[in-house]
C-alpha cells in the first residue's frame, strides 16, 4: 500500500468555522483517514510542521505577523496549499476593518467599548503585532488552490479533497460553489 | 416564401428579426450570455463588456450590436471565458463584496454570474476602498461597498421615474454613485418605493430596508436556478407578455 498523504491545517484569521465543516465529513473523515494522516493541525495541536507535508490547507487570512510567519512556514513545507473559505481568499469579515484606522480599531476595542475598565491598549511583547490592514493569502504567498466558501460545505471539502487525492482537478462544480 | 434572417452563434443557426440586438436573439433563441450592466427590460448602456462576443474575428458588446444575416459570431469559447473571469474578478476587487453578510446573497447578479463563470478566487489584490454608506432613508439602503457602477438605477431614475434621482461622479476608479438631494442624502431626494430605480440593482447596494431576509437563504432565485437558466427563462416570459 502507497504510504499516507500528509496534511497539515492551519487557523489564522479565522473563525474555526471551515476546520468545523470539515469535521461535519462524519463518518466520511474514516474513509479519508485510510489515505491520508494529518500533520500539524489543531486537530491533533502540533505546532510546526517537520519536513515536508503533501497538502496544506489554511483557513483565515492575515491579521497579524504571526499569521504571516505560520503562511510562510506552511508556504515552504506544503507541495501544495490551499486558501480555505472566504476569509482567506477574499480577506472576508475580519477585512471590514479595513475601512478604518488600525488606531480607530483599537480605540474601538479596548478604550471606548462598551464595559472596559482601566481603559489601555494591550502592549506585551508577546503579542503578535496587528497588520495595518488584513490581506488574503495569496497577496504574500502562492496558493495553488483556493476553495471558496463560508464556509466551504462538507460536501465541497470532500469533493475537493477526494479530487485532488485522485489527481484530478479539484475545482468545484457549479452546485457545490458558494461564497457565503 | 420565409426570408427569415440568421447568424450563427458557436456553429449555431439562429433567427432574428431586423434591428434585434445579437444579445437579443440569442436570448431568445435560449442561448445565455453572460451580463450584468445590460437588463432587457431596459435599453442597453454596454459598459460592463461582460456580453463581449467575437463578431466575424472582432469583439462587441452583444447587448448593443445589431444582428446581420450570416455574422458568424463567437460566444462560449475558452478565450471569452477567460475574459470574462477576469472581468468578474476586477469587479470584485474594486468593492467591497463580502457575500457572508449580504443580504442579497442568492439573489445577486455578480455573485450569479461569478459561480456560473466557475470563479473561486479573485486573482487579484484586493482594493479595499473606502465607501460611502447612506442608510438615512427610512426605506431603502444605498451601500456603495456594493456598487458595480452598472447604471441601472441613473438610467431608470431618469428614463423611467423621470426623477434623475441618481447620477454617477467623478472618473475611472473614483467613480461613484452621488443622489440628487440638497444634503446628497438618498433620505432628502425624491426616491419613493414605487420607483422602478428603487427595485432595479441587481446586486446589493440599493436595497430595501426590512426586506433582506424575507425569502430565506437557500430558496432564492439563483439557488433554485443558476443564472443561465434563470436569465433565459426570465427573457423569454418577458418576450411572450410583450409580443403575445
Amino acid at each position: 500500500m502507497a504510504s499516507k498523504l500528509k496534511v497539515a491545517t492551519c487557523s489564522l484569521a479565522g473563525c474555526f468555522g471551515c476546520h468545523m465543516s470539515l469535521l461535519d465529513i462524519d463518518e466520511r473523515l474514516l474513509d479519508l483517514l485510510e489515505v491520508v494522516e494529518f500533520d500539524r493541525s489543531p486537530i491533533n495541536d502540533l505546532k510546526r510542521i517537520e519536513g515536508m507535508v503533501d497538502l496544506g490547507l489554511i483557513e483565515g487570512g492575515l491579521c497579524n505577523a504571526e499569521n504571516v510567519h505560520v503562511l510562510r512556514h506552511f508556504r515552504e513545507h506544503c507541495r501544495i496549499l490551499v486558501s480555505v473559505g472566504e476569509c482567506a481568499v477574499t480577506g472576508g469579515v475580519p477585512s471590514m476593518r479595513n475601512h478604518y484606522t488600525l488606531r480607530e480599531c483599537l480605540d474601538e476595542a479596548y478604550i471606548r467599548g462598551v464595559g472596559v475598565e482601566n481603559a489601555q491598549i494591550p502592549s506585551d511583547p508577546e503579542l503578535p503585532l496587528l497588520l495595518d490592514k488584513l490581506r488574503p493569502l495569496h497577496e504574500v504567498v502562492r496558493i495553488d488552490y483556493y476553495l471558496p466558501g463560508c464556509p466551504p460545505s462538507a460536501e465541497a471539502f470532500w469533493h475537493f479533497l477526494t479530487e485532488l487525492i485522485a489527481g484530478r482537478d479539484p475545482s468545484l462544480p457549479l452546485q457545490l460553489l458558494r461564497y457565503d | 416564401m420565409d426570408h427569415t434572417k440568421t447568424f450563427f452563434l458557436d456553429g449555431q443557426e439562429i433567427p432574428f428579426k431586423e434591428g434585434q440586438t445579437v444579445f437579443d436573439a440569442a436570448m431568445a433563441a435560449g442561448v445565455y450570455i453572460p451580463h450584468l450592466c445590460h437588463n432587457p427590460d431596459y435599453e442597453p448602456h454596454s459598459s460592463c463588456r461582460l456580453c463581449t462576443v467575437i463578431v466575424n474575428g472582432r469583439p462587441f458588446a452583444a447587448c448593443t450590436q445589431p444582428a446581420v444575416a450570416g455574422q458568424m459570431i463567437q460566444n462560449d469559447t475558452p478565450e471569452l471565458r477567460e475574459m470574462r473571469r477576469t472581468l468578474t474578478q476586477m469587479l470584485f476587487v474594486e468593492g467591497n463584496h463580502y457575500c457572508p453578510t449580504c443580504e442579497k446573497s442568492g439573489h445577486c447578479k455578480l455573485q450569479a454570474t461569478a459561480y456560473d463563470l466557475g470563479l473561486q478566487d479573485n486573482h487579484f489584490p484586493q482594493f479595499f476602498p473606502k465607501r460611502e454608506v447612506d442608510a438615512s432613508h427610512p426605506d431603502f439602503v444605498l451601500d456603495r461597498d456594493r456598487c458595480i457602477l452598472c447604471g441601472h438605477c441613473v438610467r431608470v431614475s431618469r428614463d423611467v421615474d423621470r426623477k434623475c434621482v441618481f447620477a454617477m461622479t467623478h472618473r475611472g476608479i473614483k467613480t461613484e454613485i452621488v443622489v440628487d438631494s440638497p444634503t446628497g442624502l438618498l433620505k432628502d431626494s425624491r426616491l419613493t418605493m414605487e420607483d422602478e430605480a428603487a427595485n432595479v440593482c441587481p446586486v446589493g447596494a440599493l436595497m430595501p430596508k426590512r426586506k433582506g431576509f424575507q425569502v430565506p437563504i437557500g430558496e432564492r432565485p439563483y439557488d433554485k436556478a443558476p443564472i443561465r437558466v434563470d436569465s433565459v427563462k426570465n427573457f423569454r416570459i418577458r418576450e411572450e407578455r410583450r409580443h403575445g
